[in-house]
């Protein structure tokens, strides 16, 4: 399982990458794989105020349609309209090419709350073996 | 297999229509009438084939065993078609006057009273057409009844191992869905429903026995929760079939239900049956029912409308073919049989479940009800819910509900319905443990099937991410 070192994430699998005020997030390697062939992403729209825990994204995969939650408050700078053509990125590359959507935080606080590398990756051990 | 588009017979009529005696240029203007129709020409006995060919590809509970869990697949009496087909019922027209169909109209208003007797319930409506038109019928009496106290009411409480459609219906109420956890039994965690249950819930959305099959055993205390805190509580009768004769909903303390009389009461279910989804409330939410009820008086059958109805949720007063079955289906068994068939419908499934035990990983090992929940933990070489679910269709079974409820993973929902033998659900089982064997030491036949089917296996992604549902021969 790939849970890169250098990233924060949520017990909703999704990770995010916090730089100069600024969060990129997507969903996990482990969310992709638990979701299956990904065939559709709505993505909000830029400008959309979001707050930390909301569903604001939806991804379907030829198994179920799930909601992905904010990570952090804030408002949507970016979304990659890459994805929305191209679902499938989220499966191959889902910390690079399948990332989401860029939010600029409003709340510095709230990152206090997000899991680490080891956290998460007992979190996932431990969702392995239920 | 070629669509009938295809098989046009371009160089040929096909059918030769007697000549036109009227004149032809006086029935319709000029301007309305279309130069071509692109409807294929086919010959008739071409035709029949199409049809016929295509009838024998598909599967129904005609053919086999369909144990499609929370669907309730039973077999469709045929004695159903036959009262269905009486003229009386078929050379109906819905603006005839009362009088000319009170055979109908008493039809109706005995199927109310059944369903009020098997739910416990005050009053009847059999307009809804689904189990989901029946949920926003009843969530809709449900939202009038706060409107019209002023409570400002906006949440609604649904476990998470609910059917989809729970949600869905409180959303298309203009209603928010507050999900309620599941405990390690399978069945409401109470602490959790103590602490969202508050004064802004309209009510709980609750289905009994629930998607695992699972009879609520806490269900008294949860409707007291619900209604302490004066909610509502709303039966999802989806798995009535489980139930019926033994526990009536309204008895425990549900204020509505819907019936699905596609499911438990054996009317044609999939392929747009259609469906009838009537609801039954108590008598303090019967004024808000929908238009019109039927009302007797001095033997007289007449349409009562209430000032208070939501509405219609249908033209005229539902699919009534639909009613006619049911009504045949529960004067057939009677009470004593209904309530046998519930027992049957519980030990088959409980049959099932003990054999299959041993073989395949039962998510909650508990006595069952109609249905139960196996998921593919231990299956070997990374076989899948959904390689068994199409190495099944080799066998000539349809499979189980699979990947459903979502709290298991990979999971396969059994029902067997009291309509099936025991040679049947032994044959089922064998196949589901032959699988098993076939995982383990030939794990490709598994994941490569259907091998017998007409159409293999399909792939899925392609189909989701190129999706492409216009046959564009003609329209190119």
């Amino acid at each position: 399982m790939n849970i890169p070192e250098n990233l924060k994430y949520t017990e909703e699998h999704e990770w995010v990458k916090i730089e100069d005020g600024t969060a990129v997030m997507g969903i996990t390697d482990f969310a992709q794989k638990m979701l299956t062939d990904v065939v559709f992403v709505e993505l909000p729209e830029v400008g959309k105020q979001v707050e930390k825990g909301k569903p604001f994204i939806v991804v379907e995969s030829v198994k179920s349609v799930s909601d992905v939650f904010a990570v952090l408050s804030g408002e949507v700078m970016e979304v990659n309209e890459t994805v929305a053509d191209d679902p499938a990125l989220v499966n191959q590359d889902p910390y690079g090419k399948g990332w989401l959507v860029k939010i600029k935080i409003s709340s510095v606080g709230e990152t206090d709350s997000l899991l680490t590398h080891d956290a998460y990756l007992k979190l996932c051990e431990g969702e392995e073996n239920k | 297999m070629k669509t009938i588009f295809e098989k046009w017979q371009r160089d040929d009529n096909g059918f030769t229509f007697a000549k036109l005696d009227v004149p032809d240029n006086e029935a319709v203007p000029e301007k309305f009438l279309r130069k071509s129709l692109e409807l294929p020409i086919i010959s008739e006995p071409e035709v029949i084939r199409h049809y016929t060919t295509l009838s024998k590809r598909n599967f129904g509970v005609d053919l086999g065993f369909y144990p499609l869990g929370s669907c309730t697949m039973k077999y469709n009496p045929k004695i159903n078609e036959d009262v269905a087909r009486l003229a009386g019922f078929t050379e109906l027209h819905p603006y005839m006057p009362q009088s000319s169909c009170q055979g109908a109209m008493q039809l109706m208003y005995e199927l109310t009273d059944y369903l009020k007797e098997i739910a416990g319930m005050d009053a009847v409506t059999l307009q809804p057409a689904a189990g989901s038109h029946g949920e926003f019928t009843g969530m809709m009496v449900m939202k009038n009844y706060f409107q019209e106290k002023g409570a400002s009411r906006n949440k609604v409480l649904i476990p998470d191992s609910a059917h989809g459609t729970n949600p869905a219906t409180v959303t298309m109420s203009g209603l928010t869905c507050v999900q309620v956890k599941s405990n390690q039994k399978g069945t409401v965690d109470l602490d959790d429903l103590r602490n969202k249950m508050d004064k802004d819930v309209v009510g709980i959305m609750l289905t009994n026995p629930n998607t695992l099959g699972l009879f609520e055993e806490d269900i008294l205390e949860v409707i007291r929760i619900v209604h302490d805190k004066g909610g509502l509580a709303y039966c999802d009768g989806a798995n009535l079939n489980a139930i019926m004769g033994l526990v009536r909903p309204g008895d425990l303390g549900f204020d509505v239900i819907h019936f699905n009389l596609h499911k438990s009461f054996s009317t044609p279910h999939g392929c747009g049956g259609p469906g009838a989804g009537p609801i039954g409330v108590k008598e303090f939410l019967k004024r808000y029912l929908p238009n019109p009820s039927i009302e007797k008086e001095d033997e007289i059958y007449r349409f009562f409308y209430s000032k208070d109805s939501i509405g219609k949720v249908k033209a005229f007063y539902g699919n009534f073919g639909m009613l006619v079955r049911a009504y045949t289906y529960i004067r057939g068994l009677g009470s004593d049989g209904i309530r046998l068939a519930a027992e049957r419908a519980v030990l088959n499934a409980n049959y099932m479940k003990e054999r299959l035990k041993p073989h395949y990983h039962l998510t909650y090992d508990r006595i069952c009800q109609h249905e139960f929940v196996i998921d593919d933990s231990n299956m070997p070489n990374g076989v899948t819910t959904n390689d068994i679910a199409k190495r099944l269709l080799d066998f000539g079974f349809h499979a189980p509900t699979v990947y459903f409820p979502l709290i298991v993973q990979g999971a396969m929902m059994i029902e067997p319905t009291e309509t099936e033998t025991k040679e049947t659900l032994d044959q089922f089982i064998d196949a589901l443990i032959q699988i098993k064997h076939e995982a383990e030491n030939e794990p490709d036949k598994v994941k490569n099937a259907p091998w017998t089917t007409p159409v293999k296996r399909v792939d899925a992604v392609k189909a989701a991410r190129e999706v492409d549902i216009t046959y564009c021969t003609i329209c190119s």
